[in-house]
């Protein structure tokens, strides 16, 4: 029986001993293979000739013999320069085309930075806190009856204080923070509005304040009150405030204890201007002592909390799970929607939020889209490069046969060819920084960010170069590993040709670009008509001339008649009101209506105003009149917007009686309906309006916003100056802070308006090159088709007939890339209009009207090729060989 | 008078290719050794130490032609050199040495 010695192992032998001692260790393996299959058997003789093998696995008999002919080194520093200066030619010959490669990819890297940077700033929110990882807030979940799960973040007071003092030990901070509000502050002549916030005295210290003046401890004392540095600075100049005396509000007097660097625009805490101590709010809202102290039903608190260092907030959570529902036993409304306290940790603060309750997935889906949108400007200006390269790579083919010729080896064409894409690479990442620098404010400005390019990041580094390496490695790699494989002689001959299908991958790329390009036109289109639809929106009352102001101080009160004659004396005041909320906001809203045939359960918007409201703000009646001084009865009576009218389902509403039952005391109010007025959009314009009362006396809150109308015969530039020394005089201790309501308005657009812009930012860019890429292809073609052209011209064809053999395939091919976007951009447009209640349609023409602009654009830009080729002397381009 | 070292599996290795001659080589060496010791023996420790014992200058190699046997692959031929040949001699004469010092009823008492 003839047997022989495993494959295997002959295999891996022969793998790694050296080719100079292969043969006679092989050799000697075989022969002693054979005599021991004749002695032990072939089974035993296997297993010793593996277990032999194995044994020669040693460096002795892996290290190769050094050749006696010099090597063809890969890396020669000479060779490396040379393919460096052909490279730099090369570039320098063709400046056309290497201006667009360049380019167009520094354009696709600079926006691929720029969300890089965007991503990373929403991602590291809050991270400026060194405790970041173990802040939290201390929040609910109920579970509503109508309105199903939600999720809460005011607390009711005795729950701080019930983990104050049942839970204490599993946290390292707890503090109780009251809402965030405009303040004013006052030293000596200088009066400032700014928000702030009290909290307990650990805050600075779990919010890792960096202090520039004063310590930690600042809010020990209850008169205390840290300012961030820019506050300080605007109050009290360069110098060091700490033990400056300072007014809150006009009335209390609070000593500067510390000045805080500002907080980054990525953090929650950055609105706050400054902190103070949550002792001074309670004294100074004597309501909370009142009433608030036991009273688990008022929720009004926010309470943060920072966990121990070894502990997690799931754990946390489950052990203070219970802590509001075990003592809501006098409570039982509130003990059926079962509330589970746990805590929300800092890190999902920003980008898993919640908007009324439940999960907002606005932020995350965001910051999705725009790192998708991103990718796909960069992968446009990768396929450029790459079209580009390998169509002109064509073109080289005889310098490799060259190059072969005289000796290269394949490795260094490959080594050539990489080398050359890793130059482009770099240069347009170069081009794409310097391009940043100037495009970055622009842009902070646009996504109001604080975004600087992270030179000091390694991650920023990092990317970069993975980023240089990956798109190097795959723009290089076909003309490095296929160019690289030609037949010098076949080359050399002339008789190589590209293969019918060489363009077929050239084709699919660019539909690629073009359907990105045109999904990006359709979807800019119709955001910009949603934002314009909402615009043209009646709004049902005049906001031109309207100016608002908040009631800020106590001294505001008990002024409005001597306010309001004063305004209307100076003739630049049309008329003047007050009002609950601001006139773009709906402020408050409320249950316990009764109307024939209503349901105390509905919910309507509850507004307090003055007589005069109606009069400031112009809205305008359907069916009955505005409040009146001159009837007494008007105190209780009621005005209700088309909504209202409309849910109430009263034939005549005019006259019809309404009871409301104050839901916290049970107190019962009558009224009476004496008109209807158009709905006024007062919350977003994107929803439907909600039912809303105006009345002018009630129990739910005050008025605490002046309304102001100039008359429309004074200008504004006018009017304002009169209006301020009205103010100076009556009300001198408030700083005369105002705000145009067409611009507060304006402000509800700005979501919107930001995404817009980034849009057509994104939409225009990526139209840009990809015609860069097509201009670059189209100019390669007609270049490789001169021949052709001149032959045709010369037995007859027009320009016009050139014009359109050119065109055609380039034009084909958008058409295609609009057929495929349509689709797709409907679907997502459809679904991201779902969330807005008033909405535009998507109508055709949108998609007719952006591949109309595509093809265009096309057209415009393969044209210039085409006619330069269709009008060049034929005698020109059939001499030249 | 400097002295090179032989480990005593390098003498052995060197003391059997002596005796086979002109036949030495990886496999008759291993083969020989084996009948011979009654040892198993790595058939790479046998290689290496052929060698090492070339670097050391008491062997000498060439290749010889090509075979039928083996796939045809050729077979490396060692031959003792000079210094070998010497190498031996002295390891002999030491041993020889040391042998007549022993004195001899210790011999008897070692059953020789």
């Amino acid at each position: 029986m003839h047997s022989n010695p495993p494959r295997l192992a002959d295999r891996f032998l022969q793998f790694f001993c050296a080719p100079h001692l292969l043969e006679e260790v092989q050799g000697d393996l075989h022969e002693e293979f054979e005599y021991q299959v004749k002695h032990v058997g072939a089974r035993r003789a296997r297993w010793r000739y593996w277990r032999d093998v194995l044994g020669f696995f040693q460096p002795r008999y892996i290290k190769r013999k050094s050749s006696q002919y010099p090597q063809t080194y890969l890396f020669s520093l000479n060779m490396l320069r040379n393919y460096f200066k052909i490279a730099v030619r090369n570039l320098l010959k063709h400046k056309g085309y290497s201006f667009i490669n360049i380019f167009g990819l520094a354009t696709g890297m600079a926006v691929a930075i720029l969300i890089g940077l965007w991503i990373y700033d929403e991602l590291s929110f809050n991270t400026y806190h060194k405790n970041y990882d173990r802040i939290g807030q201390v929040m609910t979940l109920i579970n509503h009856e109508r309105d199903g799960l939600g999720h809460n973040h005011s607390m009711p007071y005795p729950l701080s204080t019930e983990l104050a003092i049942n839970y204490r030990s599993h946290f390292k901070h707890l503090v109780k923070a009251s809402w965030v509000q405009d303040y004013i502050l006052s030293t000596g002549e200088k009066k400032l509005s700014r928000k702030g916030q009290f909290m307990d005295q650990e805050a600075p210290e779990m919010l890792s304040l960096t202090m520039i003046y004063g310590s930690w401890s600042g809010l020990q004392d209850p008169y205390s009150i840290l300012l961030s540095a820019s506050t300080a600075k605007a109050l009290f100049g360069d110098i060091d405030p700490t033990n400056k005396p300072l007014r809150l509000n006009n009335k209390v007097d609070v000593k500067v204890t510390g000045v805080y660097e500002d907080l980054p625009l990525n953090t929650q805490f950055h609105s706050r201007e400054f902190f103070g101590p949550f002792e001074l709010w309670v004294t100074q809202n004597p309501w909370i002592k009142e009433r608030a102290l036991q009273d688990w039903s008022n929720h009004f608190l926010t309470i943060y909390a920072e966990i121990k260092p070894n502990d997690t907030f799931e754990n946390v959570s489950s052990i203070i799970k219970n802590a509001e529902l075990k003592n809501l036993a006098n409570y039982k409304e509130q003990a059926a929607q079962n509330p589970q306290v746990f805590l929300q940790p800092m890190s999902k603060w920003h980008l898993y939020g919640f908007s009324r309750g439940v999960p907002d997935t606005e932020p995350m889906r965001m910051v999705w889209i725009v790192g998708i949108i991103g990718a796909f400007v960069l992968l446009l200006a990768c396929i450029n490069f790459m079209n580009l390269s390998t169509a002109r790579s064509e073109k080289r083919a005889k310098e490799v046969g060259v190059r072969k010729a005289i000796g290269s080896v394949r490795g260094q064409l490959i080594n050539q060819f990489f080398s050359e894409s890793f130059l482009i690479v770099v240069l347009a990442f170069i081009l794409a920084l310097l391009l940043v620098l100037p495009i970055l404010p622009w842009f902070n400005n646009i996504a109001e960010k604080q975004l600087t390019v992270l030179w000091a990041n390694p991650y920023f580094w990092l990317f970069s170069l993975s980023f240089i390496l990956i798109t190097g490695l795959l723009a290089g790699s076909y003309p490095a590993l296929y160019l690289s494989s030609f037949q010098p002689v076949k080359v050399l001959k002339g008789t190589f040709r590209v293969g019918r299908f060489a363009s077929i991958p050239r084709q699919v790329l660019v539909v690629t670009q073009f359907t990105v390009s045109v999904t990006l036109i359709i979807s800019t289109v119709i955001i910009v008509r949603q934002i314009q639809i909402a615009k043209n929106r009646s709004v049902g009352y005049t906001r031109d001339g309207l100016i608002m102001l908040q009631m800020k101080s106590d001294d505001f009160y008990g002024k409005y008649d001597v306010l309001r004659a004063e305004l209307k004396k100076t003739g630049a005041v049309y008329e003047m009101s007050q009002s609950m909320g601001a006139v773009t906001n709906l402020a408050s809203g409320n249950q316990g209506f009764e109307w024939k045939g209503g349901d105390p359960e509905e919910q309507f918007g509850t507004l307090a105003v003055t007589h005069e409201h109606g009069k400031t703000v112009d809205w305008q009646f359907v069916q009955g009149r505005d409040f009146s001084r001159d009837f007494p009865g008007d105190s209780s009576g009621l005005i209700i917007n088309e909504a209202a009218a409309k849910l109430m389902n009263l034939e005549h509403p005019v006259g019809e009686p309404v009871r409301w039952t104050w839901w916290r005391n049970n107190k019962v109010l009558d009224y009476k309906i004496l008109g209807v007025i158009k709905n006024m959009v007062m919350e977003s314009p994107y929803d439907a309006i909600e039912p809303t009362v105006f009345y002018i006396k009630g129990h739910n809150g005050g008025v605490n916003f002046i309304n102001i109308k100039i008359n429309p015969a004074v200008s504004a530039s006018v009017a304002i100056p009169k209006i301020e020394a009205v103010f100076k005089k009556i009300v001198p201790s408030v700083p005369f802070d105002y705000k145009f309501v067409d611009e507060e308005y304006n402000t509800k657009f700005k979501a919107e308006e930001r995404i817009g812009k980034l849009a057509t930012f994104f939409a225009i860019l990526a139209i840009f090159i990809s015609c860069l890429g097509l201009f670059g292809l189209a100019s390669f073609v007609a270049e490789q088709r001169t021949k052709e052209i001149g032959i045709r011209k010369v037995l007859g064809a027009t320009v016009a007939n050139l014009w359109q053999l050119l065109s055609k395939d380039f034009v084909v091919l958008v058409i295609i890339s609009c057929l495929i976007a349509a689709p797709i951009s409907y679907y997502f447009m459809n679904e991201w209009l779902q969330k807005y209640t008033y909405r535009t349609e998507i109508s055709w023409w949108i998609f007719a009207a952006s591949a109309a602009g595509a093809l265009t654009i096309t057209l415009l830009t393969v044209s210039f090729q085409a006619i330069k080729a269709a009008l060049m002397n034929p005698v020109k381009s059939l001499k030249t060989e | 008078m400097k002295r090179t070292f032989l480990g005593e599996f390098e003498e052995i290795v060197l003391l059997t290719v002596a005796i086979l001659g002109e036949e030495a080589y990886g496999v008759t060496v291993t083969q020989e050794l084996e009948q011979k010791t009654g040892r198993s023996v790595g058939f790479s420790t046998v290689h290496t130490t052929l060698q090492r014992l070339e670097e050391k200058g008491f062997l000498a190699s060439q290749m010889g032609g090509a075979t039928a046997e083996r796939g045809g692959r050729r077979k490396r031929f060692f031959t003792v050199t000079a210094a070998g040949r010497k190498a031996l001699v002295e390891v002999k004469q030491v041993r020889e040495e040391l042998w007549g010092a022993l004195p001899p009823q210790t011999l008897q008492l070692m059953g020789g």
